[in-house]
């Protein structure tokens, strides 16, 4: 089957974006025949200049610049070279893609992403009210509005918690000046408000999974980072054999109907029960581990997208290892030249 | 041979890791032309800078809304917020459309009832009320939304002496799960202040209490904040009913919808993250009729937008004085218009292009304004054409609070044009000149005389 | 007026400072004025030449030039004049 497929975040840097890990589970198709385009923001994209990995690059505006140029972008790049579907694998990009889905099913482009409601429902700071509806549990957590409502924790957690800022960034505090001190910190470069979490001791697990958008889980599979960057990102992971992860993330699909790619990311105690703290609601960077663990996710996103039926993966290797490494690729100017000037380039 | 069309030269730094012109040289549409009507013509008429509204925006604006909740709510009725926008001209296209009126003042009041709308008809709003503003709303039988207790001890005094009923709803404010929480206006919904006051004036019998009001912040983003007030507000109205047997007429859901103004900060464009006004009303409706509030006594919904019925419908055109280059070889584009005619550039990154492009090329530019003053600044980073002495400018979406918050300063405000439904232009406010801005100035006799 | 050495325009208008390691991208008039500068040509040679192609005032021609000529100057694209 061949097909032309669009891909973005070729950020393949120390804080990778999932772009490279998906086009390497569908080039390793049997099903299979595409041309990859990748789409890049920026003109260092590692993932433009590696080989075998891309067909031609287009760069594309951020989506800060708005719908209308960054899918006047997309429309124009689809005019010379038609794409089939576009797999997009950032964050900041969900929002744009899901709004522009009936326009680019017009032009005969296929994504296959979450809806607005799966979306929005799995948001950080809607986390308490998500865990109450599907029935999981998530650590206990407020939000503080004001500098005064730190004194309001001491009557709902013990020591230490969490500080999460609305966005990003989150640390551990032992006590009341310690919050105090981070809130001042997290406000200052995030705002309002700011977000205690129970700490919950445990150990950090992650699924990676794709649901069907009926109800049915595709592929799912558990891991465990064995060692993380000073970026908190996994440098290396190993596939576990954990049944009640696997149960929780069908539940989960079932009930929410999910869509499209995810991540979960739970803390398993001592006591062997799990919280879950965060759900991405796309393809995470270290997807290639599901795909040589015998589960090639991006592979069935692609079949669902495009329509085809596809059986659900039961199986997977456990032990299954990944290490990042980095590797200097070399380059020469024209290629930079090429993509800065004409904003794309063919591999 | 025939000579080629010039572009002054251009050089620009290719940044490493950051995109070049590619999709971003797109995003510069420049506008020519307001319905129809040039942008240079309007400059060279009626002098720059100058403040344009477009009559028909504002209607269709209006209706779109009107029929997003009418569809879903038979009941509603929209105020004008009068500070928003309180130009007469705007204030009565309102009214014509069936707009009340919406005051927090005494002097917006005046105005309101000069613009000829009835007392009965002004919703009085606000914690500023005088005792003359309190005996006069009363004597004209308007909406008075009490918003402490000060003030309802207030109206229990001077509404005796009217020998009519004060007609009161109270304002509500309460935890709707954004950021901020407004409590400073109003009584508290969760800690029972709201419904103490209620106790106090359902059995005053010189006040009638008809209504309840909330409103919830500003530029709201998410309706479905509106959704818990209003279910908030209907568990109100369903207690006063249980208690008092009394039925409430309306319920005031206020405003703060968003407009499509970007707020600096945001990641997202405004366009792009502004809900519709179906998306309010779905939350706002959908709340109020699964609420408990008996059916035949369902209160009217009162609505009191103000920004996202106007801030569409207002341009501010301006010229370029000069272009500078920073120390840093920054681009620097000085215009006409300032910070004190567009009040609302400290939180927003106004959208603002050339009325024509000569060449495609942009460059990083800071747009400052006129004043002699460091915080002028209409953006401070932005891809922007190189323009020339003269070229002319055109800033979007400025219709809200920019024409009542304007500051006079070093020179005269400029006229306000508003384009009718046919194409024909109406000063609607003139430019102050030396006449006006020395009218209300009184020099002391021993001031007279200077000698230099 | 002397453009560095080893400075480059590609025919695509993208100039390479080997110097600084800096890239830099230039449109079409751009282009010209730099070609013009490297073949040693004198402010009023270029803007003689540029005339010839283009339809172009001359005082506004001197002016965009010396807004060009600066920005080149801040980029450190061109040799220090010894006075």
């Amino acid at each position: 089957m061949k097909l032309t497929i669009a891909v973005t975040g070729l950020n393949n840097t120390d804080n990778p974006g999932p772009g490279i890990p998906v086009i390497r589970g569908i080039r390793e198709s049997e099903h299979i025949e595409a041309r990859i385009i990748g789409l890049a923001y920026e003109n260092l994209e590692p993932g433009v200049y590696m080989p075998n990995m891309i067909d031609k690059t287009y760069m594309i505006p951020y989506p800060s610049s708005g719908t209308e140029a960054y899918l006047e972008r997309i429309e124009e790049i689809h005019q010379k070279d038609p794409i089939d579907l576009i797999i997009p694998n950032l964050d900041a990009e969900l929002y744009t893609f899901m709004k522009a889905e009936p326009r680019l099913r017009e032009l005969g482009i296929k994504t296959f992403l979450p809806t607005q409601e799966q979306f929005e429902e799995r948001h950080k700071a809607n986390l308490d009210a998500f865990g109450k509806k599907y029935d999981i549990k998530v650590p206990k957590s407020i939000t503080l509005t004001s500098h005064g409502d730190i004194q309001k924790i001491k009557d709902h957690f013990d020591y230490p918690v969490l500080v999460k800022g609305k966005f990003y960034d989150a640390y551990i505090a032992y006590n009341s000046d310690q919050v105090a001190n981070h809130f001042n910190k997290i406000s200052a470069k995030w705002g309002l408000p700011i977000i205690i979490q129970e700490f919950i001791k445990g150990t950090e697990v992650n699924v990676v999974a794709l649901g069907d958008g009926q109800g049915n889980t595709i592929a799912a599979v558990p891991m465990r980072k064995l060692f993380i960057t000073d970026k908190g990102k996994a440098w290396s992971g190993i596939t576990l054999n954990d049944e009640e992860m696997i149960r929780i993330t069908n539940d989960l699909i079932e009930r929410t109907k999910w869509r499209g790619g995810m991540e979960l990311e739970m803390i398993k105690t001592n006591k062997n029960e799990y919280y879950m703290i965060e759900i991405n609601p796309r393809i995470p960077a270290w997807v290639y581990l599901a795909v040589g663990a015998g589960q090639n996710i991006p592979e069935a996103l692609v079949k669902l997208a495009i329509g085809e039926k596809v059986e659900p993966y039961t199986n997977y290797q456990i032990g299954k290892m990944f290490i990042r490494y980095s590797w200097d690729l070399l380059g020469d100017i024209q290629e930079f030249e090429q993509l800065s000037i004409f904003g794309e380039i063919e591999k | 041979m025939e000579k080629l069309k010039f572009e002054r030269p251009v050089i620009n730094h290719i940044n490493a890791g950051v995109p070049d012109k590619f999709g971003m040289g797109t995003a510069i549409q420049p506008i020519s032309h307001i319905d129809d009507i040039s942008v240079e013509d309007l400059l060279n008429e009626y002098g720059s800078p100058l403040y344009v509204l477009s009559e028909k925006t504002i209607r269709e604006t209006y209706r779109e809304a009107l029929s997003a909740f009418k569809t879903r709510y038979p009941k509603v009725q929209f105020a004008w917020s009068y500070k928003t926008n309180y130009l007469n001209a705007v204030c009565n296209i309102f009214h014509q459309e069936g707009s009340w009126a919406e005051v927090v003042s005494g002097f917006e009041f005046e105005k309101a009832l000069a613009n000829g709308v009835p007392g009965s008809k002004i919703i009085f709003n606000g914690p500023d009320k005088s005792n003359e503003d309190l005996e006069r709303a009363i004597q004209h039988g308007s909406l008075i939304h009490i918003d402490h207790f000060d003030e309802l001890y207030e109206i229990m005094a001077v509404a005796p002496k009217t020998g009519k009923k004060a007609k009161v709803a109270i304002r509500v404010n309460m935890d709707t799960g954004i950021y901020p929480h407004w409590d400073r206006f109003g009584f508290n919904y969760e800690n029972g202040e709201a419904w103490t006051a209620i106790n106090k004036i359902m059995p005053n019998p010189d006040m009638e209490l008809i209504g309840l009001h909330t409103h919830i912040g500003t530029y709201i983003m998410t309706p479905n904040a509106y959704a818990v007030a209003t279910s908030k507000l209907a568990a109100l109205t369903v207690r006063i009913q249980m208690k008092y047997n009394h039925h409430l007429k309306y319920l005031d859901l206020g405003g703060g919808f968003a407009s499509k103004n970007t707020l600096k900060g945001a990641y997202l464009p405004g366009s792009d993250t502004c809900p519709s006004f179906d998306d309010y009303a779905e939350a706002i409706t959908g709340a109020l009729i699964n609420s408990d509030i008996q059916y035949e006594h369902m209160p009217t919904l009162f609505l009191e937008t103000g920004r996202a019925l106007i801030d569409e419908a207002g341009y501010l055109l301006g010229s370029v004085l000069a272009n500078k280059r920073l120390l840093d070889g920054r681009r620097s584009l000085i215009i006409d218009i300032g910070v004190n005619n567009l009040f609302t550039s400290f939180w927003y990154e106004h959208h603002i292009v050339p009325a024509r492009i000569k060449q495609r090329d942009t460059e990083d530019t800071t747009i400052y304004g006129p004043l002699c003053m460091n915080i002028d600044v209409i953006r401070q980073a932005i891809q922007f054409p190189v323009l020339e002495k003269g070229d002319r400018v055109v800033i979007k979406r400025i219709g809200a609070y920019n024409m009542t918050q304007w500051l006079q300063f070093i020179t005269y405000r400029p006229n306000v044009v508003l384009i009718d439904a046919e194409g024909k232009t109406h000063i609607i406010r003139e430019n102050e000149t030396h006449e006006s801005m020395n009218a209300l100035d009184r020099i002391p006799q021993h001031l007279k005389e200077i000698q230099l | 007026m002397k453009i560095k050495k080893n400075i480059a325009v590609s025919e695509n208008g993208f100039l390479f400072d080997p110097n600084s390691g800096e890239s830099y991208s230039l449109n079409k008039t751009g282009q010209l004025i730099v070609k013009l500068i490297s073949e040693g040509k004198t402010e009023s040679e270029i803007i003689e030449v540029v005339k010839e192609k283009y339809e172009v005032e001359t005082t506004s021609l001197q002016r965009y030039l010396d807004d060009f000529i600066m920005m080149l100057q801040q980029m450190n694209l061109l040799e220090k004049e010894e006075d």
